[in-house]
This record gives C-alpha cells, sequence and structure tokens, in this order.
C-alpha cells in the first residue's frame, strides 16, 4: 500500500500544531492592542467642528482661564460649553470680519447655538462629575492633557474603564493643591521643584499626595472603586 | 480485548460481548457501519428530523437575542429561569459519559468498552449544549466572553466569588477534558478507518484525524498512558462539575437551594440521568445497526443497576429536601416546601417524584432490567421527570 502523505507531512504538522499556539497568541493580543487604539478610542483623534477653535491660542497665547469660558466646572457635574456671546465678548471687537468667524456672527445674530461636536464623551452609564474632581484636586490636564499646546481640540486619554480606574485605585498619585487645578503649567514636585502647600513644602508627590488625600478628605480607594460610584 | 476471557470466568451472568468474535471480526462489523453501510432512507427521515428542530431552536434564539429573555416570562434581571433549568438538565446529562470512560476505566469494568465511545460522544454534545443556555441567558449574548478573566479595557476581573464565575472554568474544563478524551481514544479506530477506507478523501481526512498512528508497540503505550492520565483527569470532574453547578443554586440565599445536600445530590442526579439518556441512545442504535452482540444484555443490566443506585439517592435528597423543610423551623423554608406540594407548581412536583423516584422502582426486577423496550421507556420516564 503507498502511503497516503509524503514524508514532508511530519515536519509539516508538527510546525503547524506548535505554530498554532502562537498564531492564537498573536491574534489575541492584537485584538487587544486594537481594541485599545485610538481606532476605537478616539484618543488624539481631531473632530471636525464647526469653527477651528484653538485652544493652544487662547490659553497660552491670550493667557485665558479655562473657567472664562467653562464657567460651571467647579459647581456642575458639566463643565459647560460657552454661549456665543462669550465669544462675541471678545470678537465683536476684535476679527469682527474675519472669514473663519462668520459661523459665530451667524449664531449671534440668529441666536441658535453653534453645533460643536463633543471631544472628550462618555458612555450615557458613567455618571461623571466634574466638580468633585476640581474640587479634590485632579488638575484639568490630568485628564485632558496639554490642552493649552493644542491648536485643535482631541481626546487625551483612552477615557476606558481601566484608565478610570488607575487613578482612582491610587488617587494620591494625581493629586495637586487646589490652587494649582488650572495651572496647565503645573509640575509634579521634585527636590529642585518644589511645592509648597500652606507653608509646607513637599518634595515628592508621594508625600504630597498622602497628605492631599487626607486634607481634601478624598474617599477610601473601597469607596470610589466601588461599582455605583460611577455606574448609579 | 479479554472480554472472550471474561465469558468463560463469568458464565453465570450475561456475557459482555456474544461469543465467536474475533478482533477481525468485530473490527470488520464496526468499521462497515462507518464505511460500507449506505445511508437509508430511515437514516435521512433520522436526520430530517434532527435538522429541523435544530433549525427550530436556531430559530428561537434568534428570537431571544432580537427580544430579550424576557420570553421566557424572565421579569427580574437576577433570576435565570427557563435557561438555569435547561443548563442542569444538559450539563447532567453529560455526566454519564465521563463516568464510563473515566471512573469505570480507572475501576477496570471492562464492559465499558463497548460504549464508552457514543456516552464520551453524547457527553460533548451535551456540554455544546449546555453551553447555550447560560450564553444566551445573560441576555447580551455577544458580550458572553466577559464571563472569562481577560485583561479587558475595564480592569476589572470578573466576578470571582461568584458561582456563575466556577461555572465557567468548571465547564470549560469539562468540555476541553471530554473533548480530549474522547480524540485520543479515537484515533487508533481513526487509523483502522483510514486503512480500510477506499476512498481517497476519506483515507486523507481520517490520515490526518489519526495523526499518524501506525500501531507500534511503542504508539500503545503511549496511548495507554495518556488515556489513563486523561481518565485520572476526568475522575474528579465526574464529581466537581456537577457539584460546581449546584453552587449556582446552594450558595444563593433562596430558601429551599441553600442547602448542603446540593452537591452530592445534583451530582447523584447526573449520573442518573446520564445513564438514562445512555440507554436511550444505547437501545436504538444496537437494534438499527445490529449492535445486539457487542452492546448485551450484560450492558443494559449495568446500567440499569447504576440507574437504581443513583435514583435512591435522588430519592434520599428529595427526601431531605422535604424534611429540611420541616427540620429547619424556617418559616420561608417550610413555605417553600408547602407550596411545591400544594401550590401552582404541585402538579410538576409530583409528576417529578412520580416519574424520578416512583416509576424506576420498576428496574429492582430484573426481567424488566433486561428488557429493552422497558429500560427504553424507564429512561424516557427519568428524562422527563428530571
Amino acid at each position: 500500500m503507498s502511503q497516503i502523505f509524503h514524508r514532508s507531512t511530519n515536519t509539516l504538522s508538527r510546525a503547524t500544531i506548535f505554530g498554532a499556539v502562537f498564531v492564537v497568541a498573536a491574534l489575541l493580543w492584537v485584538a487587544m492592542e486594537v481594541q485599545r487604539s485610538s481606532y476605537v478610542t478616539y484618543a488624539g483623534v481631531r473632530k471636525p467642528q464647526p469653527v477651528p477653535f484653538s485652544h493652544q491660542h487662547h490659553v497660552t497665547g491670550l493667557g485665558i482661564d479655562c473657567r472664562y469660558c467653562h464657567t460651571s466646572v467647579e459647581i456642575s457635574s458639566f463643565a459647560g460649553i460657552p454661549p456665543t456671546k462669550t465669544c462675541m465678548n471678545c470678537h465683536s471687537q476684535i476679527w469682527s470680519n474675519a472669514q473663519l468667524l462668520e459661523p459665530v456672527r451667524a449664531s449671534y445674530r440668529s441666536g441658535e447655538s453653534l453645533q460643536w461636536t463633543r471631544v472628550n464623551q462618555l458612555p450615557d452609564f458613567v455618571y461623571f462629575n466634574h466638580s468633585i474632581h476640581i474640587n479634590k484636586g485632579v488638575g484639568c490636564n490630568t485628564c485632558h492633557g496639554p490642552v493649552d499646546q493644542m491648536p485643535l481640540m482631541y481626546q487625551q486619554a483612552s477615557l476606558q474603564m481601566e484608565w478610570c480606574l488607575q487613578c482612582h485605585r491610587a488617587p494620591e498619585g494625581n493629586l495637586r493643591p487646589r490652587s494649582q487645578v488650572f495651572n496647565m503649567r503645573y509640575q509634579q514636585p521634585t527636590s529642585a521643584n518644589p511645592v509648597v502647600v500652606e507653608g509646607k513644602s513637599y518634595s515628592d508627590q508621594a508625600t504630597l499626595g498622602k497628605d492631599l488625600v487626607e486634607k481634601y478628605k478624598v474617599r477610601s480607594v473601597l469607596d470610589i472603586t466601588s461599582c455605583n460610584t460611577c455606574h448609579r | 480485548m479479554d472480554e472472550q476471557h471474561k465469558v468463560t470466568v463469568d458464565a453465570q451472568r450475561a456475557p459482555v460481548i456474544e461469543p465467536g468474535y474475533t478482533f477481525g471480526s468485530v473490527t470488520e462489523k464496526i468499521s462497515a457501519i462507518v464505511l460500507t453501510r449506505p445511508a437509508s432512507n430511515g437514516w435521512f427521515l433520522g436526520f430530517g428530523v434532527a435538522f429541523t428542530l435544530t433549525m427550530m431552536m436556531l430559530y428561537a434564539v434568534g428570537y431571544l437575542v432580537l427580544k430579550g429573555i424576557g420570553i421566557w416570562g424572565v421579569t427580574i434581571p437576577i433570576g435565570w429561569g427557563f435557561a438555569i433549568v435547561n443548563f442542569v438538565w444538559w450539563i447532567g446529562i453529560g455526566h454519564a459519559g465521563t463516568l464510563i470512560s473515566a471512573i469505570l476505566l480507572l475501576l477496570r469494568q471492562s464492559w465499558r468498552n463497548a460504549i464508552n465511545r457514543f456516552a464520551e460522544a453524547m457527553t460533548l454534545f451535551a456540554v455544546a449544549c449546555a453551553g447555550i443556555f447560560p450564553t444566551i441567558h445573560v441576555g447580551r449574548p455577544w458580550l458572553a466572553y466577559w464571563l472569562f478573566p481577560y485583561p479587558s479595557t475595564m480592569g476589572v476581573w470578573p466576578q470571582f466569588r461568584s458561582p456563575l464565575m466556577w461555572d465557567v472554568f468548571a465547564v470549560s474544563t469539562y468540555g476541553t477534558i471530554s473533548l480530549l478524551f474522547w480524540f485520543i481514544g479515537l484515533i487508533p479506530d481513526l487509523a483502522t478507518l483510514r486503512d480500510r477506507s477506499e476512498n481517497r478523501l476519506a483515507k486523507i481526512i481520517y490520515g490526518m484525524l489519526s495523526m499518524g498512528w501506525r500501531g507500534s508497540a511503542r504508539h500503545w503505550h503511549r496511548y495507554e498512558t495518556a488515556y489513563l492520565l486523561l481518565a485520572g483527569l476526568a475522575t474528579p470532574l465526574v464529581l466537581s462539575v456537577h457539584t460546581v453547578v449546584s453552587f449556582d443554586f446552594a450558595v444563593g440565599i433562596v430558601p429551599g437551594w441553600h442547602t448542603t445536600i446540593f452537591p452530592p445530590y445534583f451530582v447523584a442526579g447526573a449520573i442518573y440521568s446520564g445513564f438514562a439518556m445512555v440507554l436511550m441512545l444505547a437501545i436504538p442504535i444496537r437494534k438499527i445497526y445490529g449492535l445486539e452482540d457487542f452492546i448485551t444484555e450484560r450492558h443494559l443490566q449495568n446500567s440499569a443497576k447504576v440507574m437504581l443506585a443513583t435514583g435512591l439517592i435522588v430519592a434520599y435528597g428529595y427526601g431531605i429536601e422535604a424534611f429540611m423543610g420541616w427540620y429547619s423551623g424556617d418559616r420561608y423554608d417550610a413555605f417553600t416546601m408547602w407550596n411545591r406540594l400544594h401550590g401552582p407548581y404541585a402538579p410538576a412536583y409530583g409528576a417529578l417524584l412520580i416519574c424520578n423516584i416512583f416509576i424506576p422502582q420498576v428496574l429492582w426486577i430484573r426481567k424488566l432490567r433486561t428488557n429493552p423496550i422497558a429500560l427504553f421507556l424507564v429512561s424516557g420516564v427519568i428524562l422527563v421527570g428530571m
């Protein structure tokens, strides 16, 4: 009886059995990387806006505070998108004929709001409150990234649950004094560049964070990682 | 195969295999079923019925995915209802296969050899059927993979303290081991089919599946070792899988379920219903394919005895449930029991007692234990009762 398979089949079958393990592992790894990529999360993607508003120009160039436009960030769950009137405070005087700003003037004339495209969008099943984060000493750029250097706004973080949790599980790593929350150039303390809070000088984040957790009465990790803290 | 020696040693009992067979004629007869027997009209009819039922199930599952588990009447998010009944029923059926393949192998019960392969196949299908229900009961089956612990973007692991999680491990281990056991056992047989088939395509397919089996002494030695090791691994599963399934109930605080009798009671029930299913399948198979010489009265009798024994354990379980309803002094437990006996589901509970306890007692009669038709009917009754 002739052989059904050529001799090379032996090697081939060993290689496929051995290789299958790696192929399966690689596929799982790729799936996990895709899930975390900006293709899925939109992190770093500049979405089209009715007016190409530059945070870099307004914050770094002109020195406008975050709260000038996002007025409710300290007292509300929602930071607030400014009405057209806020834009017109200045733009009725400067660049009042710029073609780029025509949608703003049109909105002002008609009273119809500008339809901005939301950039940092959390799912509806997540309860998120800006004011509590601000008041416990989480800086704007801790989550939003270097907004003062963004000519066009994009989302910095993945906004995936593991990203939320890496801070909720160890909040002391990201807290700063309340006075520094809106400081886009704030640096965490080092021995060369200490941070002073109420006369006490801190040269590392570990000690500062621990003291701030206590000072601002940040609730226990058990509390802030409980399911219904965010999924109410 | 030392069955033929057994025949002479054990002349008092019905033989495991009818006399007059050699290795060659056994192989000839069994491989002919696969290789040369033409597909009859009866086969197509059976296949057609099974296919139609499968399509109906897929339609029902599709409707469920579109509409949600409310179509089962499940209106609270923590209730499984219909799904858990089916899950437990199916996963229980599978246990007979594992018991036959693993425990009876370790106990050197050579009569198992005639029925172990199809019992293992039955186990695999039962596990597959059982797997459907937890998957679809979650309501969003396309997210059922969340049950597996993998480094997800949610940054949390599944709840390892939940019996549902234990189910995932118990059932997936069970499925894997059963598949390996079945496949490794099949390798020499697949090689036989490879050598006997005339068709080139069949030769290639069987050749690949038999993984280069040549039947050398070294092959047999490794085969026996691997088979024994797998039997050792599968043995605890016979007990552990349904124990874990019973934890779905017993770990909760629902009155009537929160009891320690559940694990042994479930395992006994699983083997009980599993053997009923083995008989339901074996009796028609031996008739249709003319295998009465291989699946003999001895097999039927032994299966019936296993059913009788495990059935009594199940009966004890029912008894203890009722007893605890009274003895616990807990009014909720007591009400649960009272409600079973007198409430809206009383007819169902009565039918359960009749089907699972009273009717199977006829198996004490030797004549009925050896009568295929009677056994088939009793098995059917047990499966309905379960």
